[in-house]
This record gives C-alpha cells, sequence and structure tokens, in this order.
C-alpha cells in the first residue's frame, strides 16, 4: 500500500530533515509512528501527500509512483488519502455538516449524494446529533472527530492521522483512537503519529521509531517509552 | 445525472457570488474604481462617435459657390452645369435662383429688419449661383482650375467662394478629435491599470482572509481551478457590477444633458447626436462595457490568484 525506497528529503541550508527512509506498509495495516519533535515525523507525512517533493529516493503509494505524477494528479492523489492534523484544521464558520460536506464538494459531488453520506459517516464517528453545531461549540474530541470524518467521508485507502490526540485530555484522546481503530477494522490502512506512549503501549500495533530523520527501530508490537 | 465537472462549475460560479457577497465591502474601492474607468471608456466611445459625425457633418456642407451674371442666360448655365459634372472630384451641382437667394437671404435675416428693408427697397441684388459639392473637400484644385478658365470665370459676378473657414474649422476639429482620441487611449490605459492594481490588491486580501480555507481545500485534494475559480467569478461579477453602475451613470447624465441643453452641444461635443448615439447602439454598447468589465476582472483576478495561492504544491 505504501512503499518509500530510500527515501530523503533535504531542506536548505539545515541537515536532512529524513535520510535514507525505506519503509513498507501493508494494505490495511495500522501503523504507529513515534519520534520527537522534529524527527521527521511531519516531513515524512507531507511527502506522502505531495505538500514535498523528496529529494532522493522512490515513493509509490496506492500503486501510484510519485515520480510518474503530474500536477494535474496531486488532487486526485490526495482524494485518495485522507489527513487528520492535531489542530483539526475545521472550518469554524462552517458547521460540523458543512465541513464534512465540504470534502464532498471538492470532489465534485452532487448535493442529494452528499446529503446521504454525511449522516452515515457522522454516525460512525459518533457525532449523529451534532450536525448543526459549528466546530466552537464541540469539545477538542468531538472537534478531531469531525476531522476524522471528513477525512474518511471519501472512503480513503489510506488516512494519516498526524498526531491527532496532542491537543486532547487523555479521555478524548481514546476516543479519537478507539474511532480510527473502527475504520482500520473496516480495511482502511491508517498511520499514526503521537507522544503518547500509553496509547502506543495499549494498542498493541506496528511501531515505527524515527529519530533524526533515520528509522532507528521498526516494530510488529512496538512499546514505546517518551523521554 | 450532472457529470462531475458541472456541479464544481456550478460550484464555483455559487462559491465565487457568495464570496462577492461577503466581500462586497472590502471590493467597493475596486468595484468604484472600475466604474470610473468603464464610465470614461464609454465617453471615449461616445464622443470619437460624435466626433466623427461632426467632422462628417460639417464636410457635407463644404461647398463652392460659383456667382453668375445676372446676363448668363438659361442655356449657358445649363451648359456650364453639364461641363462642371464632368469635372473629377464633383458630387453634386445645384442652381440657385435669384430668387432663391434672396428667399435664402431672407430667412437667414428674419431677425434684422434693417437688412430685409435694405433689399426690398431695391430690386433684388443677389446673384443666382451654382453651389458645387465636392467629393473630398481637400482637393478642390480641379474644381479651381476649370472655374479659372477665362470663358468661364467671365460668366462670374463675383469671385468663387470656397468656405475656406470651413475648411480650417474641420482641420481645427480633425486636430482636436485626434488630440482627443489620443488622451482618451492614454487615459483608458492609466485607469484600467489602476483598477487592475485595486483589484489585484482586494483579491490578495480575498487570499489572506480566507488563507486557512484555501489551506484545507488543497489538502482535501481541490483542482487549483476549484480553488481559483471562486476568486476569478468574484472579479467577474465586480465588472459586471461596474458596468451596470457606468451604464446608469452615463444614461443619466445624457438624459440630463439632454432635458436640459436642449440640442446645444458642449464645445465640439454635440450632445443630442452623443446621447442619440447612446441610445441607438445601447446593446453594443452594453455588451462593450459588460465585456471590458469581466476582462479587466477576469484578468487581474488570473494574476492575482497565480501569484499569491501557490496552488500548485
Amino acid at each position: 500500500m505504501i512503499l518509500l525506497d530510500r527515501v530523503t528529503k533535504t531542506y536548505n541550508r539545515r541537515g536532512p530533515a529524513l535520510e535514507r527512509i525505506s519503509l513498507h506498509v501493508e494494505p490495511k495495516e495500522f501503523v504507529i509512528i513515534v519520534g520527537q519533535s522534529g524527527a521527521g515525523k511531519s516531513t515524512l507525512f507531507k511527502l506522502l501527500t505531495r505538500e514535498e517533493k523528496p529529494t532522493s529516493g522512490k515513493i509509490i503509494v496506492g500503486g501510484m509512483d510519485y515520480d510518474k505524477l503530474k500536477d494535474k494528479d496531486i488532487p486526485l492523489l490526495r482524494r485518495k488519502i485522507g489527513v487528520v492534523f492535531q489542530d483539526f484544521k475545521l472550518l469554524n464558520n462552517k458547521t460540523v455538516h458543512e465541513n464534512v460536506a465540504f470534502a464532498l464538494e471538492i470532489a465534485g459531488l452532487t448535493s442529494g449524494e452528499i446529503k446521504h453520506t454525511v449522516p452515515k459517516v457522522l454516525d460512525i464517528v459518533g457525532l449523529k446529533g451534532k450536525e448543526s453545531h459549528y466546530p466552537l461549540e464541540l469539545s477538542g474530541g468531538e472537534r478531531q472527530r469531525v476531522a476524522i470524518a471528513r477525512a474518511i467521508v471519501r472512503q480513503p485507502k489510506i488516512l494519516i492521522a498526524d498526531e491527532p490526540t496532542g491537543n486532547l485530555d487523555p479521555k478524548h484522546a481514546w476516543d479519537v483512537i478507539k474511532v480510527l481503530e473502527k475504520i482500520n477494522r473496516f480495511g482502511t490502512t491508517v498511520l499514526l503519529t503521537t507522544h503518547n506512549q500509553d496509547i502506543v503501549n495499549t494498542l498493541k500495533r506496528r511501531v515505527v521509531t524515527i529519530s533524526e530523520g533515520q528509522i532507528v527501530s521498526d516494530r510488529a508490537v512496538g512499546q514505546y517509552k517518551a523521554s | 445525472m450532472k457529470s462531475r465537472k458541472a456541479v464544481a462549475l456550478e460550484r464555483v460560479v455559487k462559491n465565487g457570488i457568495v464570496s462577492f457577497g461577503r466581500n462586497v465591502w472590502l471590493a467597493i474601492a475596486a468595484i468604484a474604481m472600475m466604474g470610473i474607468t468603464l464610465t470614461i471608456l464609454l465617453f471615449a466611445v461616445v464622443a470619437n462617435a460624435t466626433f466623427s459625425h461632426t467632422i462628417d457633418d460639417i464636410t457635407s456642407h463644404i461647398d463652392v459657390s460659383v456667382y453668375l451674371k445676372d446676363t448668363v442666360g438659361d442655356k449657358q448655365r445649363d451648359n456650364l452645369i453639364t461641363q462642371l459634372k464632368r469635372v473629377d472630384n464633383i458630387k453634386s451641382v445645384d442652381y440657385v435662383s435669384k430668387e432663391a437667394a434672396l428667399k435664402i437671404y431672407r430667412a437667414q435675416n428674419a431677425d434684422n429688419p434693417d437688412l430685409l428693408a435694405a433689399i426690398s427697397e431695391t430690386s433684388n441684388p443677389l446673384p443666382a449661383s451654382l453651389s458645387i459639392k465636392p467629393l473630398d473637400p481637400n482637393r478642390l484644385e480641379d474644381i479651381k482650375d476649370f472655374l479659372e478658365k477665362p470663358s468661364i470665370a467671365a460668366l462670374q459676378s463675383d469671385p468663387t467662394s470656397y468656405s475656406g473657414d470651413r475648411k480650417a474649422a474641420i482641420d481645427k476639429i480633425t486636430r482636436a478629435t485626434h488630440f482627443f482620441e489620443q488622451a482618451g487611449v492614454v487615459g483608458i490605459i492609466i485607469f484600467v491599470i489602476i483598477s487592475m492594481l485595486i483589484i489585484f490588491n482586494t483579491i490578495r486580501m480575498a487570499i489572506f482572509n480566507r488563507r486557512d480555507e484555501l489551506v484545507i481545500m488543497r489538502l482535501l485534494g481541490a483542482t487549483p481551478w476549484y480553488i481559483r475559480g471562486p476568486f476569478i467569478v468574484e472579479t467577474i461579477v465586480y465588472g459586471i457590477v461596474a458596468a451596470v453602475i457606468s451604464l446608469i451613470i452615463c444614461a443619466g447624465l445624457f438624459a440630463v444633458a439632454s432635458s436640459t441643453l436642449q440640442a446645444s452641444s458642449l464645445g465640439l461635443l454635440d450632445i443630442k447626436y452623443s446621447s442619440q448615439y447612446f441610445t441607438d447602439n445601447l446593446v453594443l454598447i452594453i455588451s462593450l462595457q459588460i465585456t471590458a468589465g469581466i476582462i479587466i476582472g477576469a484578468a487581474s483576478s488570473i494574476v492575482a490568484t497565480r501569484r499569491y495561492l501557490r496552488i500548485n504544491k
């Protein structure tokens, strides 16, 4: 599903943010990526969503070779990858329903299709009945679940969650993680970054540790100790 | 079912109009400036048409008058007319009899009883004449050569009148028109540039205000056109609104001008003809204004979005 082959990304002046990273993720896998701030996790995600181009190396996601990707293919690529951020990136002037519908509008679905799809997805993330609320009226955990609903509403094969629990208290963090597990059970490949050692150690999933731009460990059932 | 593209286009247009509504206060400066630009453009077009009409009008009144001696008989006169019609550059030759000349004189001096009295006291002193209209008033040499032949000159009571003053007036108007044309073009260019800069800035602010939304759109896989389209639609709406405003201003000005000035003119500008031209060509003028508005609006937002959206990342 995801294949990185000796990928290096160097920003100007500084040393490489990622250096010869090789990673293979199978379909339907749930992979946790851990590492300190600045280790290169965000850069890795930016490479996957094609916000950045690698300096060298090969990236293939869902059968698409990024070297062969044209500018006009990038929007289509992004529609196949769901993304969730630590800061939610919701539109505060739109309701929950509108925020989720936004992703479908961009993809060109008709209003009828959108009306049909959005409630189902909000049900999956446990936000039934909150359709007409605005993000600022919701708790952090609820907001993050709106963001997840928006990310999965187009049924992507891959969901990338970049520190989705970073701003949440433990209870809400677990609500979000449970939703991610549920989505993974439905067959979506999930890539999750987190600092939360409690979550990592309880999930008992594959853990990839990145340090100073390199993969320092990759274990099928990983443990993590935040330093 | 509608295709994905049709749905996307519909949304782009809808989002653009919604965004126009949201930014209308921000857009007022841009719309006002574009309104002024389009008004100037419209005046330039109407003034240009009016000046060329005035020139045509005066040109058509240019004539060469040949005054005949009272002794010239009908036969000699007809002979002369036939010969004249063979001369190059002649459009028409009309005979004005002594009686007709008197009538014209009386009509022209109806408000001057002294002159009328002077005429009626004696027998009719006015000569019969031939009024010659040239095809090209700037080329009277052939006509002049013919009339100066001794045999022809012998028939004339007074020196030939070449409407010399009129020719000078035409030259003056032509020069003035030319000047206005150039000044108009320069003015329009300057105003178009200013409007475009203001629109450019307005769109830049609109992009800045919505930067979060634009980032999210990009990450969710919106195509560049889906992101840019609404901004371009928004400025097209500016253009249409500005065109409508300028048309209302102009229509109002012409209505006021023709009702208060009544068929008179402002210097060289024939107001009556201008407002007639405006009414007669209304459809053409409306299309011109709206097209110009759309082009100015769209061009500036295309540049602004290319410059500030960095959509290809």
